[in-house]
């Protein structure tokens, strides 16, 4: 993490220590892959190639969870060892936190439109 | 109890110890890193006011008769590229080779431009046909999304600008290396909630 060893690693460029930036194989993989992970979920809803909206949704999730995991670990570097692990720990209270907000938001807003507005037909849930 | 007390204590002596390194940085990335979470907290609320919102049409227009799925597709690779291009800066960073490195975030900041230009034009199209933010509960939690995001990379690229005078006028300094790390996290960062945009704004209101 001292500047004074990633100035002197020279040619290789994965050969620093604690938090580095990456290498130039860690790069171009995380590209291809962010592509391929980007390009099927547009090409599914597209060309409506699964011919069913609720699997095209269910699959652009998916895809999407896999991208911000690949970009996680490809761009951001992200693992258990930087900070002897507190980075790792802040984001998953974060993702906690995330997913209380997210989908008790959703949840109880779902519920209170279907409860307390008769007669108006509103699709809530993205 | 005080086996606990002894490893609360050992903790703290070893972040002292990683502190004793001037000008490592260390610190900074983990404060750094800690601010990016409070952002990812501010999204995801305005993913959950977008998710509560978004289908509020207020008898006005719906995702499918604003978006134009393959100007985010551009947009998308636009801020994919400027990702990949940051990375290639921060590896000739690390390799100590100024000049490659500025250009690697000259190429950067006009994918960013790019990003911005695709946004503006959309917004200014929306706006043009009457869907503008005061229109429908959606348009107004879409533009506030979008536009945090939008207002995020805007803020990304005057930083980038201001790095790459620092770094023309004093050089690849420690500071200047961990400042150019916090901002590969930020934009990487970005990359990352544009992700979710993209997914659940776009794709998904054009599968509703």
């Amino acid at each position: 993490m001292s500047a004074g060893h990633q100035i002197d690693t020279s040619d290789h460029s994965h050969a620093h220590h604690g938090v580095d930036h990456g290498s130039l194989r860690g790069y171009l993989s995380g590209f291809g892959l962010s592509v391929v992970l980007t390009a099927i979920p547009f090409w599914l809803v597209m060309t409506n190639a699964l011919g069913n909206q609720m699997a095209s949704a269910i699959a652009i999730m998916a895809f999407a969870v896999v991208q911000i995991i690949v970009h996680m670990v490809f761009f951001l570097h992200m693992n258990t060892r930087s900070e002897s692990g507190w980075t790792m720990m802040a984001l998953i209270f974060t993702l906690i936190l995330v997913v209380i907000a997210l989908t008790g938001s959703l949840w109880v807003m779902y519920h209170l439109n279907v409860n307390m507005m008769p007669g108006h037909e509103m699709s809530q849930i993205p | 109890m005080a086996h606990a007390d002894t490893v609360i204590d050992d903790t703290i002596f070893h972040l002292e110890d990683d502190h004793g390194h001037a000008e490592s940085g260390s610190s900074t990335m983990l404060g750094f890193w800690i601010y990016l979470m409070s952002d990812c907290l501010i999204f995801a609320m305005l993913f959950a006011v977008y998710g509560v919102l978004g289908g509020n049409y207020a008898a006005g227009p719906a995702p499918k008769d604003l978006f134009d799925l393959p100007l985010v597709a551009l947009n998308t690779t636009m801020l994919l590229l400027s990702s990949i291009t940051y990375g290639f800066a921060m590896l000739e960073m690390a390799k100590g080779r100024v000049r490659p490195m500025q250009v690697w975030l000259v190429i950067t900041g006009l994918f960013g431009l790019a990003f911005l230009g695709i946004e503006l034009y959309e917004f200014a199209h929306f706006i043009h046909e009457g869907a503008t933010p005061q229109r429908s509960g959606f348009l107004s939690s879409f533009f506030t999304l979008v536009g945090t995001h939008g207002l995020h990379v805007t803020f990304g690229l005057v930083w980038l600008v201001v790095l790459m005078v620092q770094v023309s006028r004093h050089g690849l300094i420690a500071a200047n290396q961990r400042r150019l790390m916090c901002l590969s996290m930020f934009w990487h960062f970005l990359d990352v909630i544009w992700i979710g945009v993209f997914t659940f704004v776009y794709l998904m209101g054009m599968l509703r």
